[in-house]
């Protein structure tokens, strides 16, 4: 196995009495398309939020290149080349796209001309080249969410973390970023997402790992998982997995079922 | 580049009013509308590109003031010294404010209040001690010679609250081209997406405190050797704050020419309301408040915005 350019240990955190993430240990090879699934409320964004800096873990660690996180600001952990998207967007509403796209370039970029320029290579990349101009409030949904990918992707991360960019998007739009997704990854980047679209999670991820009530319940390949009695009841609820194996003897394809019910947001 | 064109036609307008007339009436007009222009283009740096809204600039204004008072009149250093040793004086209360607010997440009306309050306690911190004056304020002794910043005519002050606005309109541009200029509108903008994108929210605020400050304080040394006095109540008073976030709100937040529009337009109304209705007290204020009311009301961008995108 690749070594690992993330690593997380024994992350824990509470809000008030609720355990929203409960000593989760994971690791994200280097180079490779990781997806972090679960039904909702599992705990997904909140792990984000702690690998990135936003949230303070009550207990654990992450690593990340071999480098000690815990403590680090989230401007700080940016610089070192760990970028993140927001599930709910955050753009600069009243700014255009592409000024929005200059501010991620901006980490690496001084020169303000520069920046800009770099901002339209990046917007071109991601499908964006023709709303340059436009305020980011003005873009779809679907506008955003490659805004919010365009502008993370400008910082140059070693790391990309996604949470939920296709999220909204019509099955139209998702095939569209699949590429898009995987072409990031091609290039040398990292890239860890959070998913509930099956198809791209399917199509795009060479090792997932599941979270649900704010463990980790599985861990493998899309093939693995997809059978793994614990993540079928997660998402399906208790006594499913017995029952679908019940009802499909061998190797039918309980996946789509379950994607089916993974899918809404 | 049409920008800069701008600036430098605007500038030469007013380098060139001197030849025009030599009404002191006039004159005086011009000078109050600069003094009133640096105010605006202070406040526009934090409350504007920064989104912080300050209730209590004059924190920053009566410092520059009172350290050029003080420095004077007391330690006998000349003017042209004692300028920006004022304006430093003025750029460290605003480190410490900002570093007190900022650190502790204050935002809204949470920093407009925090700001305030630290503009009363100088007030009567002004007001209690004597090497301010106390109450009765700081005289400057009359002393007309360009090397002691003290002009036989009108021309003098007029060019150095010029010089003043000059430093702020060039700074309002780069604050639109640069790269600090681009994070602090992403800080205000969405200061999560800030963070999240590399940039030290704090440290883009306490620069633009500190910045906005530099200019407060000039325009506060500015006021003292025009008007050759300061008091607790002209210094740290409510008055100056209000007159700085009017003119640049009314202006348009954010824009290099805002707090130059805000400036005449609310200056040419007070003089015409004093003609209509005499010198009654605070009519200003009551001007100011209809203005700004009408403003947000129906150009919420500011005069500026009438001028297309942040002109
Ligand atoms: N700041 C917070 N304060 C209190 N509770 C929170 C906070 N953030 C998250 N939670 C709770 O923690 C749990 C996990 O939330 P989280 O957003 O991480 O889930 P998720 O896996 O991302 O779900 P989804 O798929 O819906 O995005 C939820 O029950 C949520 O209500
Ligand atoms: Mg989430």
């Amino acid at each position: 196995m690749k070594p690992a350019i993330l690593e997380a240990r024994n992350l824990a955190i509470s809000f008030g009495g609720l355990k929203a993430v409960a000593d989760v240990s994971l690791t994200v090879a280097a180079g490779s398309l990781t997806a972090l699934i679960g039904p909702n409320g599992a705990g997904k964004s909140t792990l984000f939020a702690m690998i990135s800096g936003f949230l303070a873990p009550d207990a654990g660690t992450v690593h990340f290149d071999g480098r000690l996180l815990s403590g680090l600001p989230p401007y700080a952990i940016c610089r070192l080349g760990l970028a993140r998207t927001f599930q709910i967007v955050q753009p600069f509403a009243a700014q255009t796209v592409r000024e929005n796209i200059a501010v991620g370039s901006h980490l690496h970029e001084p020169r303000r001309r520069q920046a800009l320029a770099l901002a339209d290579a990046v917007a071109e990349r991601l499908g964006l080249a023709g709303e340059l101009d436009k305020p980011a409030g003005s873009l779809t949904t679907a506008g955003r969410k490659r805004l919010e990918l365009a502008r993370a992707l400008a910082t140059r991360p070693r790391l990309l973390l996604l949470d939920e960019v296709l999220a909204g998007l019509n099955p139209q739009e998702v095939a569209g970023m699949i590429p898009v997704i995987r072409g990031i990854c091609d290039e040398g980047v990292t890239v860890l997402m959070i998913e509930h679209v099956m198809q791209a999670v399917m199509n795009l991820a060479e090792d997932i790992w599941v979270l649900a009530n704010g463990c980790l319940i599985a861990h493998g390949g899309p093939q693995q998982v997809t059978r793994d009695g614990a993540v079928i009841e997660a998402y399906l609820g208790k006594g499913m997995a017995a029952r679908l194996a019940a009802l499909d003897e061998p190797d039918a394809p309980g996946a789509p079922g379950k994607s089916d019910g993974a899918a809404h947001d | 580049m049409r920008e800069l064109a701008l600036i430098v036609a605007v500038l030469a307008a007013f380098l060139c009013a001197p030849w025009l007339t030599d009404s002191g009436v006039v004159l005086n007009f011009l000078i109050m509308v600069l003094f009133a222009t640096l105010l605006g283009q202070a406040w526009n740096i934090l409350g504007g590109y920064g989104g912080q809204f300050s209730f209590g600039h004059a924190a920053f204004f009566g410092t520059g003031a009172y350290a050029m008072a003080v420095l004077q009149t007391v330690f006998a250093v000349n003017p042209w010294l004692a300028l920006p040793l004022a304006i430093l004086c003025g750029v460290l209360v605003a480190l410490v404010i900002g570093v007190l607010s900022f650190r502790y997440g204050l935002r809204g009306s949470y920093f407009a209040l925090v700001t305030l309050a630290f503009a009363e306690v100088l007030r009567i911190l002004a007001n209690t001690f004597d090497f301010t004056g106390a109450g009765v304020g700081l005289q400057l002794p009359l002393r007309e010679a360009a090397g002691n910043m003290q002009f036989a005519d009108k021309t003098g002050y007029l060019y150095l609250v010029l010089s003043f606005v000059a430093f702020g309109l060039m700074l309002s541009w780069w604050l639109r081209h640069s790269r600090y200029g681009a994070w602090l509108s992403a800080v205000r903008d969405n200061e999560a997406s800030a963070l999240a994108l590399g940039i030290d929210a704090l440290r883009v605020k306490l620069a633009a405190i500190m910045l906005s400050a530099a200019l407060m304080a000039a325009a506060g040394a500015f006021y003292l050797q025009y008007f050759h006095y300061i008091d607790p109540h002209i210094a740290y008073g409510p008055a100056i704050s209000i007159e700085a976030l009017v003119g640049a709100i009314v202006g348009g937040l954010g824009s290099v020419f805002g707090p130059l529009l805000g400036a005449l337009v609310l200056h040419l109304l007070g003089e015409a309301t004093r003609n209509l209705m005499g010198d009654l007290p605070g009519i200003s204020l009551v001007v100011y408040g209809v203005v700004l009311v009408l403003i947000v009301m129906f150009i919420p961008r500011g005069l500026s915005g009438l001028f297309g995108r942040r002109a």
